[in-house]
Parts: structure tokens; sequence; C-alpha cells
């Protein structure tokens, strides 16, 4: 099939359609909408399941109960309305149950802006719902990274009976790029033996999050985190760029990765021996593969749209045994890749430490910038 | 011997479970779940039937049911039988829902799902207090009624008024059934039953959405036999919360059952 000029939002909707999307439920918020909106002309079209719903809180909750049905299920929506779903995100996971959520993230706390940020990365990899559950997280950098992660969370959704969240950015969702789209894929028609169907003559099938009795529950929270090792120990999926003979290391995924790229491909015209590690899973997170850069290089430098969240998992891999700088804009800012550049020099060219928090000396630097 | 005169006149509907309830004695709410189960086999949808569960007294519900059930966020059972609706548009799917789930934190969920029209039928039991969780006040507690967290009555003046959840429904284009019983007495109870049918006949006709508010007991808190819950059910809910049909659409009214 042949590339086409796509919008991330409207590639990720008709990616989520061919790979067999039978019901979809969201709530507008920008710089989400255009999922949305496409959706809402090309679900009525192929006779599957569409519903704006009267808010994020509607929109997941009907997720829920489609996803109990076990069809390929989706909502779509942006940081402060991924926020209000996080009730939902808990019990979904709770009851085991395959689900699909794409968060193109903006500008926040509250309600922030609708620039392009990565400030959703803790309520989404380290939790936002109560309880103990993971999401599996995919981190695209291109539309057509997006597109081909789409597909692949239904694949590990279904596989898991996790929920797997695609996490954009709004820059990914509103640039416009070449991408293939994927075959259109046949519709299930096997009904999962744990689904609800209401098919006489079928066994009963109960689908709830609840246990009262709280060592039946550790039993469940035992299952989820035996299946989340089983994801860590087969699903972990990164990038590396010119890392073969590196001596520092970038690390920064999504939008933040692709912008750091510019600035290592830069730094390696000027002669530096830096890579880049872009993890496309940030949950599963590439912690074997961050311990073993850890022998390889002289110091890393991590780079994100927020105040440093994937900074905290980066550290607990290095475990201090090699220098960590951070540099991250925040709000909505998309640093260019001349700063992320300059941050490489700094680097380099600094005084490597152990001691203290990269997060205070990038906050210094910050004051110093912007005030 | 065997007497051959011996006539079957009551028994377990099959829609139940062989188990008992964790209902108090009393409570209505048994009465309710029979006369959904006894409906459902009279139509011969129960094996079609998918009913979603509501975090509250009834939040077992799909332990006493024997066709498959899930269980909602507290509130949000009309979006998930939305979405299970959609996704199986030919099986029927309600909702078992308690006042506080209702018309506290789920009157978002019920309004946009009466106001889509969503082929969905709603048990509404009103008991007009929180029982799960021991009796607080609810939407639906009446004027200087006495519950755990009103302990000197609900005062309208702090804490407003109750709702009427079948009347603020009833203004919805997409609402075609929206009904107010009684489980007080056998007479209400029968009348209960009929309503229970015809709003599961919408569903099935594809005539839009249905909802029977149901006006229960809870003895317990409060703190009555359940001889006198019956009679201060008849005597102070139904003056504040009157019995009737509040949204019978023109197609629903020549329904034939």
């Amino acid at each position: 099939m042949a590339r086409e000029l796509i919008k991330g939002n409207t590639a990720v909707a008709e990616a989520a359609l061919r790979a067999g999307l039978e019901a979809y439920f969201g709530y507008p918020i920008t710089p989400q909408t255009e999922l949305l909106e496409h959706l809402s002309a090309r679900m009525p079209e192929l006779n599957r399941a569409f519903v704006q719903a009267e808010s994020e809180l509607g929109a997941i909750n009907m997720v829920y109960g489609a996803a109990c049905t076990g069809k390929r299920v989706m909502s779509s929506s942006s940081s402060p309305g991924v926020s209000l779903m996080m009730e939902g995100i808990s019990y979904i996971a709770g009851t085991e149950l395959p689900a699909v959520i794409v968060d193109v993230v903006r500008g926040g706390p509250g309600l922030g802006n609708i620039a392009p940020a990565q400030g959703d990365y803790n309520q989404i990899v380290h939790g936002g719902g109560h309880g103990d559950y993971h999401l599996l997280v995919l981190a695209p950098a291109s539309v057509q990274e997006a597109v081909d992660l789409t597909v692949l969370a239904f694949d590990l959704a279904e596989k898991y009976r996790i929920v797997v969240c695609v996490l954009m950015d709004g820059s990914l969702g509103q640039m416009m790029e070449p991408a293939e789209l994927p075959p259109f894929m046949p519709l299930k028609t096997d009904i999962p033996d744990w689904a609800v169907a209401g098919i006489p003559g079928r066994k009963k099938n109960i689908l709830t999050s609840i246990n009262l009795d709280p060592p039946a529950q550790e039993v469940t929270n035992l299952r989820l985190m035996t299946r989340w090792q089983e994801i860590e120990a087969n699903e972990v999926r990164f990038k590396e760029y010119f890392m073969d003979d590196a001596e520092y290391a970038v690390v920064g995924f999504g939008t933040a990765g692709r912008v750091a790229l510019s600035a290592v491909r830069e730094a390696r015209e000027q002669g530096i021996k830096i890579g880049l590690l872009r993890p496309i899973t940030v949950a599963p997170f590439p912690v074997k593969k961050i311990e073993e850069l850890t022998s390889k290089v002289k110091a890393f430098l991590v780079v994100e749209m927020n105040s440093g969240m994937m900074l905290e998992d980066v550290r607990l891999a290095v475990s201090n045994r090699k220098p960590i700088e951070f540099f991250g804009r925040m709000g909505g800012v998309v640093p260019y890749p001349d700063e992320v550049l300059d941050a490489i020099h700094r680097l380099v060219e600094g005084q490597l430490t152990l001691e203290g928090h990269p997060r205070d000396r990038w906050l210094s630097f910050m004051r110093e910038k912007i005030g | 011997m065997v007497d051959t005169d011996v006539k079957l006149v009551y028994t377990r509907p099959a829609g139940f479970e062989v188990t008992p309830t964790h209902y108090c004695p009393g409570c209505t709410h048994g009465v309710a779940h029979r006369l959904v189960a006894e409906v459902l086999e009279e139509m011969g949808e129960l094996g079609n039937t998918i009913g979603v569960a509501p975090v509250g007294c009834s939040v077992f519900a799909y332990n006493y049911f024997n066709f498959d059930f899930v269980e909602a966020a507290h509130g949000r059972a009309p979006a998930m039988a939305t979405g299970i609706k959609r996704v199986y548009p030919d099986r029927i799917v309600f909702t078992y829902q308690g006042d506080g789930d209702l018309a506290s934190i789920g009157m978002g969920e019920i309004v946009a799902a009466a106001a889509r029209g969503e082929l969905l039928t709603v048990i509404f039991i009103n008991n007009a207090n929180y029982g799960m969780t021991g009796g607080q006040m609810a939407p639906t507690t009446l004027p200087g009624q006495k519950t755990t967290s009103s302990p000197t009555g609900r005062d309208v003046e702090r804490q407003g008024f109750p709702i009427r959840t079948a009347e603020l429904l009833s203004t919805l284009e997409g609402a075609s059934y929206v009904v107010r019983r009684s489980l007080h007495d056998s007479r209400n109870i029968r009348n209960a039953k009929k309503a229970i049918r015809t709003a599961f006949e919408v569903q099935k006709q594809g005539l839009g959405f249905s909802m029977v508010e149901l006006l229960s007991t809870c003895p317990t808190n409060w703190g009555m036999t359940p001889a006198n819950a019956r009679t201060w059910l008849r005597d102070s809910m139904i003056p504040y919360f009157p019995l009737g049909d509040y949204k019978v659409s023109p197609v629903v009214g020549e329904l034939k059952i």
C-alpha cells in the first residue's frame, strides 16, 4: 500500500479501524479531536459502534462495557480527559480486560494548554488509577510509528488482557507526515470464553473488579503482577541510534526522542561520540538495556518534555553508577534541537558528577534561562 | 401415594441462581430481582440478556441471576451498558441501580443515556438512603428524614431537596418509557411487574430508553420493622414521589403485551 500524507490523529484512528476496531467511545478534547472526528464518520460507514460520550467518564466506562464483550475497543483523549478516565482504567485493569487508550498529551497541570507535552508520563506509566496494576505503554515518535504501534496495541491488549496506552503528544497528533496505513484486517469472530455475550446455553460469565475477600483479591493482584513480569520479560521495545561506539547516551521517548535525535546527529558531525536510546515501550521500561549501557558509556543525558518523569526510571536503572544530566521543557514547550545540542555540550565539556540530583541542576539552569 | 392434585403455584424463577441473597430481612431488593427474572423468563430472553450491576446494596446482583453480568463503577452503569448494547444491539441489556448510584454520582451518565435514547432498560431502586454504606443521606432522602449523615433530619435549607428522578428524565426526548411504581404491597408489586415487562418490551422493540423507578424499603437503615417500613413507604415516600407514568411515548402506548 502506498504512503500518503496524513495527520497523526487521523492516521491512528484509521489504523485502529483497519486493525478491527469494533467500538469507539470518546469525547472532544484538543489536540486529540481529529481522532474522534475521523471515527465519527468511518465507524458508522462500516456499521461499527461509535458514541460521542457525555464526558471522558462516560467514554471510559463505555469502553469498559464494550471491552467485556472481548471485541476490539478504544478510546482516545488528551491529558485532562485522561485524568478523568483513571477510575475507569483501574476498573478495566482490575477486571483483566483488553482495551486501547490513546493519550495525545498536552501541557499541564490543570487546564494547561493544547501544546505538545509529555507530562502524562507519571499518570500513565506509574499509575494514576488506584491499586496494583500496570498499563503497557507504547510511545511513538512519528506518524508511521503511531500507526504501527496502534495495530500492535490491540494485539498486545488481547494477548495479555491488559490496557495498552499509545502515549503520543500534541505534535504527533497534529503533524502531517507520509505514512503507510495497514491493510484491513478481518473482524474478530471468536468470542473469548471469559467474555459476556448473552448467548443461550453458554455458561454464565460475571465480569467484575470487586473482591471483598482480601486474600482472594491478593491472588488476583498476584496474577496481574505475574503477567506484568511476563510482559517485562517479552515486550520491551526500544530503538538505538549511533550507539555502537557511543561514549555518551541520550535517552528520550516520543517527540523529545525525535528532537534529541536531530541534536545527536549534529553532535556526531561535530565529532562527539554520542548516541540515542529511544524507549518505544516506556512501560515496560528498557531497564536491562540501560543497565547494559551503564557499563559502556561515560554519562547519560535524559531529554523529556516534562520535569524529568522518565528521568527517575533511568536513575533507578543506572543506580548512580554513572553521571546523569537532564534537559527538559515543560508546560507545552517543545525543545529545539539546538537546546538539546547545548545540553550535550554541557554534558561532554562540563564537570561530571554522581552527587546531587540532575533535576536540581537543570532547574537552576532553567531559572537563569527563563526566570 | 402421590397426590396428583398437588399443583406447584410458586417456584424459583428460571433466571435465578440457587443461592441465598445477602439482603436484609424485609428489604424489597429480592422482590425487584424476582420481578426482573420473571419478566425475562416470560419474554424468553433469559439467555439473551446481559445485566449491569451497580455499586450499592445490589452490587452482588450478578450472584443471584444466572445469566451474563458485569459490575460497573459507581454511577457508571448506563455508560457501561451503552458499551455492551452498542456491540450487541440484539441482546437485552439492563442496569439495576440504586438512588445514590443513579441519582447522585451517576446523574450525568443516566441523563446522557436517556437523552441518547439508548436502548437500555433501567431498574431504579429508590429507598431514600445509601443502604450499602449504612444509611447516609441520598439524593432521594425526604425533607426531615434522619439518616447517619443528616442526624437531625434533612434540612432543605442546607442540604437541598430530594430529586424526583422519573419526572426529571421524562423531559428527555430519547426516553420512551419512564414510570414510578412501588413494592410496598402485593397490588403494587403486580403493577411494578407490568411496568418492568413494558420497559423490557420497549427495549426489545427498539423504541427507546426505558426506566422503572421502584420505591423500596430499607428496614435496617430506616430502623423499622419490615411491616412498619412498608407503611412508612406508603405514607411518607409516595406523597413526595407519586406513583405514575411520567413518560409513555405514543408508540409505547400502542404496545400490545
